[in-house]
């Protein structure tokens, strides 16, 4: 049995050419093509914002002018948000491993997976036209009646993320339809890894938060070509009205941006602990109940926009009510650790990053929930420290969690651990000291989207560029082990980790079709008490004794 | 240690203290459940490091007492956070009855400050301390915002209507005042400061200051637009009925409409009846009047506005 999974070719190697490539129904080869795709977007977004924090280091103009300046941060933004960190993790990851996880061959419409992939690349095409035809200078958000009457391309941009709705969506119901029809015999609801139920919850938001976005986008659109007054007052539009539309879909997509990344801290903070997940069902409800009552906080964008005292009372309330989900699974991923056997490999590095993040940009979180706070932090660097923390330290760092836990499943190879640990190390100061220093900014109130500044924040803002700098020498070491282990990477097994989900049951990188044969589910994701891999085979605590000795063995030898 | 020294920008406001006092609580309660959680997370992690080789671990993970502790708690604290900001949030939002009214204008890239007595200002908003000011905020092309850090006070300023923001100066000096909502190629220059002057010197600075381009005041150029741009035809200034209804007394009434409902007349009111008059009909008026969408400027509604507020019932 073992020998026959050994033997067969990997999703890899066959079929080959670059057209088996274009035209693969593979799920986990279209998940690749994101990754190339996605991590050109990421690329470039990354290298705007370190030429907004070279510009920042003084008041004064150093590289750019303001116009030019106005257009990065912007692109920036837009990049990140609907190029990079929307798709990311379900794109890549989500496609990749969530048919693994539940033992499926691929997601239930492998078609609509590969259209919803030249979606995304048709969507990506209208934002670089937009880039060099005028650019945009609106800010990520387009708020009215400013992007009805620049003269920059915001048409194009707009365009751009209207058509890449289109693609979170066709995602999404692939999704929600595969996770409900393709589990493996076996896997019922709650042994399902806590990746897919994040996923699922990611996914419901996708498909039900993504048309609103739309239909702002396109109005935003009409009113610019045709001239309709919805949003302008000199047409009679209400600019107001716009950021409600707005923040109604992006809102709930800071959602569709965390939540996967909570499940693969699950996955990882267990495999790593080799223990049972605390709090289980605890953590796959919270994904739901914050998937819904991320629909109802839209207003806290807008404490200081003129919106009626009753809805700003009404969507703090709402959100203090969804910051308590987030906190419990905290409380949940710490708890998972007591009593564990807890190993420092680069995946889990990134999670007690995420850990120590994610914990700051939740408490930042309840300070701008404050309505009375609110008033004074409103469109500050605190704001930008805050999202930064959030999307950044949170939504990020689990990325790179997931990159470097999966990254041997899927090519079958390795990187260099040691550069990891390093990286992993730089990025983590790096971060905290651009950043951090920008809640100080803030708080002094420093406002937001300034190309130059007052002479007393110059000091902050220089310790804040050194920061990114050091974030931008980490991201170029992770990039060159990461390719670098693709081709010279140590093979590795099936399991390098020893994890129990059922991804690592089958051969690194896997077969076309996932599993030579279909698993059937007999024990639950995270059983560490009672099992454990010796040599990619599981040994059952209370199994043959033969299991036992296995197990002293690989004791004493690691001992030495 | 006080944190807010570190943190936020010397309070010089009225309210700015009791925003900080919430910060100040929200701030320590947050360290205090940071090193609870990262403290307990870099214990456990020492604690259970992984010393010898791979081996089963204590099947331990549901505690509902430990659960419902941990949700409890944070609930609680949560809503004394929410009621103690809503309660400082409501105060910001209701101006004093005898707050002096300053019309601030924003636009492309610049604030320029109303007086009622008829003084304005670019630039520099100048206003008394220890006297409660409300702004009056409005804009002429895109959205800005108004704010002022020591004051703790923001406020966008749009171009369809009007919002309000109020503060009381505690200390004279000068205070930067930065548009807070990205607004163009000088967004970042479009600076401002707030003098906080002694209430002697204001009033000599507004006696002294009649920059109006009519060399008059706010209402009083109401009071000629009024007559100029044909209000007077059908609205008196006396109280005796007309056409429509009397602006003396007219501002800050209850005035029951057409439909049945009722709306008290304020600064929106008022614009929006001037410039879509059948949006709101008082009781007992025809629907006759014409807009003076594109008849008036801003600047003359703002005018009109002060006018009609001036005609107060003795």
């Amino acid at each position: 049995m073992t020998q026959a999974i050994s033997d067969s070719v990997s999703y890899l190697d066959e079929p080959k050419g670059i057209k088996s490539w274009l035209f693969t129904l593979d799920h986990k080869r279209i998940g690749i093509l994101y990754m190339w795709s996605i991590m050109v977007f990421f690329f470039i977004g990354g290298m705007m914002a370190l030429i907004v924090r070279t510009e920042l280091l003084a008041p004064e103009q150093i590289l750019v002018s303001a116009d030019a300046y106005n257009q990065l941060f912007t692109l920036h933004g837009a990049i990140m948000i609907f190029l990079f960190i929307i798709p990311g993790i379900p794109a890549i990851l989500g496609n990749y491993v969530l048919p693994l996880m539940i033992g499926a061959k691929d997601v239930a419409f492998p078609r609509l997976n590969l259209a919803s992939w030249y979606v995304y690349i048709i969507g990506s095409l209208f934002a670089i036209y937009s880039l060099f035809s005028g650019a945009v200078d609106t800010g990520w958000t387009f708020y009215t009646p400013y992007s009805t009457q620049t003269s920059t391309s915001v048409t194009a941009m707009t365009l751009g993320a209207f058509i890449l709705g289109f693609s979170s969506i066709f995602t999404g119901i692939n999704f929600i339809v595969t996770i409900h029809k393709l589990r493996a015999p076996g896997m019922t609801w709650f042994k399902m890894p806590l990746f897919v139920w994040a996923s699922y919850a990611t996914a419901v938001i996708q498909v039900l938060a993504t048309p609103v976005l739309g239909i702002t986008l396109l109005l935003l659109i009409f009113e610019r070509v045709f001239g309709i007054g919805i949003f302008d007052p000199a047409l009679g539009g209400d600019p107001v009205l716009y950021q409600h539309f707005f923040w109604f879909y992006s809102h709930p997509a800071v959602y569709i941006m965390i939540l996967p990344g909570m499940g693969i801290i699950s996955e990882v903070i267990t495999v790593f602990s080799r223990k049972k997940i605390f709090g289980y069902t605890a953590i796959a409800y919270s994904s739901l109940g914050i998937a819904l009552v991320s629909f109802l906080v839209w207003g806290h964008h807008m404490f200081t926009s003129g919106q009626s005292e009753l809805a700003a009372m009404i969507f703090s309330f709402l959100t203090f009510l969804v910051g308590i989900p987030s906190g419990i699974k905290m409380f949940n991923w710490v708890a998972t650790m007591y009593k564990g056997s807890i190993s420092f490999e680069s995946p889990m590095l990134y999670t007690l990053s995420f850990l120590f993040l994610f914990a700051i940009g939740g408490f930042t979180g309840i300070m701008l929930g404050a309505l009375s706070l609110d008033v004074h932090l409103h469109d500050t660097y605190f704001v930008v420290a805050h999202f930064h923390y959030v999307m950044m330290g949170g939504t990020v760092m689990a990325f790179l969690a997931g990159v470097h836990y999966w990254w041997p499943k899927i090519w079958g190879r390795m990187y260099n651990e040691k550069l990891a640990r390093i990286s992993a190390a730089l990025l983590f100061i790096g971060f905290n000291m651009t950043f951090f220093t920008q809640f100080i900014l803030g708080t002094k109130g420093m406002p937001r989207r300034y190309y130059s500044y007052l002479d007393q924040y110059q000091p902050l803002h220089a310790f804040s560029s050194y920061g990114s700098f050091i974030i931008g020498i980490a991201f170029f070491i992770m990039g060159y082990y990461l390719i670098h282990a693709i081709f010279k990477g140590q093979r590795v097994g099936k399991n390098p980790w020893g994890a129990l989900t059922l991804e690592w049951t089958t051969t690194s990188p896997p077969p076309p079709h996932n599993f030579e044969q279909t698993p059937v589910v007999t024990d639950g994701p995270y059983d560490y008490d009672r099992i454990m891999i010796v040599g990619d085979e599981r040994v059952y605590k209370d199994g043959p004794e033969e299991g036992k000795e296995i197990a002293k063995e690989v004791d004493s030898e690691s001992k030495k | 240690m006080n944190t807010n020294d570190i943190f936020l920008p010397a309070a010089k406001s009225t309210i700015a203290s009791e925003v900080d006092a919430l910060f100040s609580f929200v701030f320590i309660a947050s360290i205090l459940f940071f090193v609870l959680v990262i403290g307990g997370a870099l214990y456990f992690i020492i604690r259970y490091r992984r010393r010898k080789g791979d081996g089963y671990t204590p099947d331990y993970s549901h505690n509902t007492k430990l659960e419902v502790v941990w949700t409890v708690i944070p609930t609680i604290l949560v809503f004394v956070i929410f009621f103690w900001s809503f309660k400082t949030y409501l105060k910001m939002q209701v101006a004093p009855k005898d707050a002096i009214q300053i019309k601030a204008t924003g636009q492309k890239w610049f604030w320029q400050f109303d007086y009622p007595e008829g003084a304005s200002s670019t630039g520099e908003l100048i206003v008394p301390r220890g006297k409660p000011v409300q702004v009056l905020l409005s804009s002429r092309d895109v959205i800005h915002s108004f704010y002022v850090p020591n004051f703790r006070v923001k406020m966008d300023a749009l171009p369809n209507r009007y919002t309000m923001a109020w503060f009381e100066a505690t200390e004279t000096g000068e205070y930067d005042l930065f548009c807070a909502e990205y607004c163009g190629t000088g967004h970042s220059k479009m600076l401002a400061k707030v003098r906080v002057v002694e209430p002697e010197e204001y009033q000599r600075w507004l006696q002294s200051n009649n920059s109006l381009p009519e060399d008059m005041a706010m209402d009083q150029y109401g009071a000629q637009l009024y007559k100029t741009k044909a209000c007077v035809t059908c609205h008196t200034n006396d109280g005796a009925p007309g056409t429509g209804p009397s602006f003396l007394g007219l501002f800050g009434r209850t005035e029951n409409l057409q439909d049945g409902s009722t709306v008290t007349v304020d600064e929106n009111y008022l614009r929006e009846s001037i410039l879509n008059p059948q949006a709101k009909v008082v009781h007992g008026f025809q629907p006759v009047m014409p807009t003076y969408t594109g008849i008036l400027k801003d600047k003359e509604i703002d005018a009109l506005v002060m006018y009609i507020k001036s005609l107060k019932k003795e």
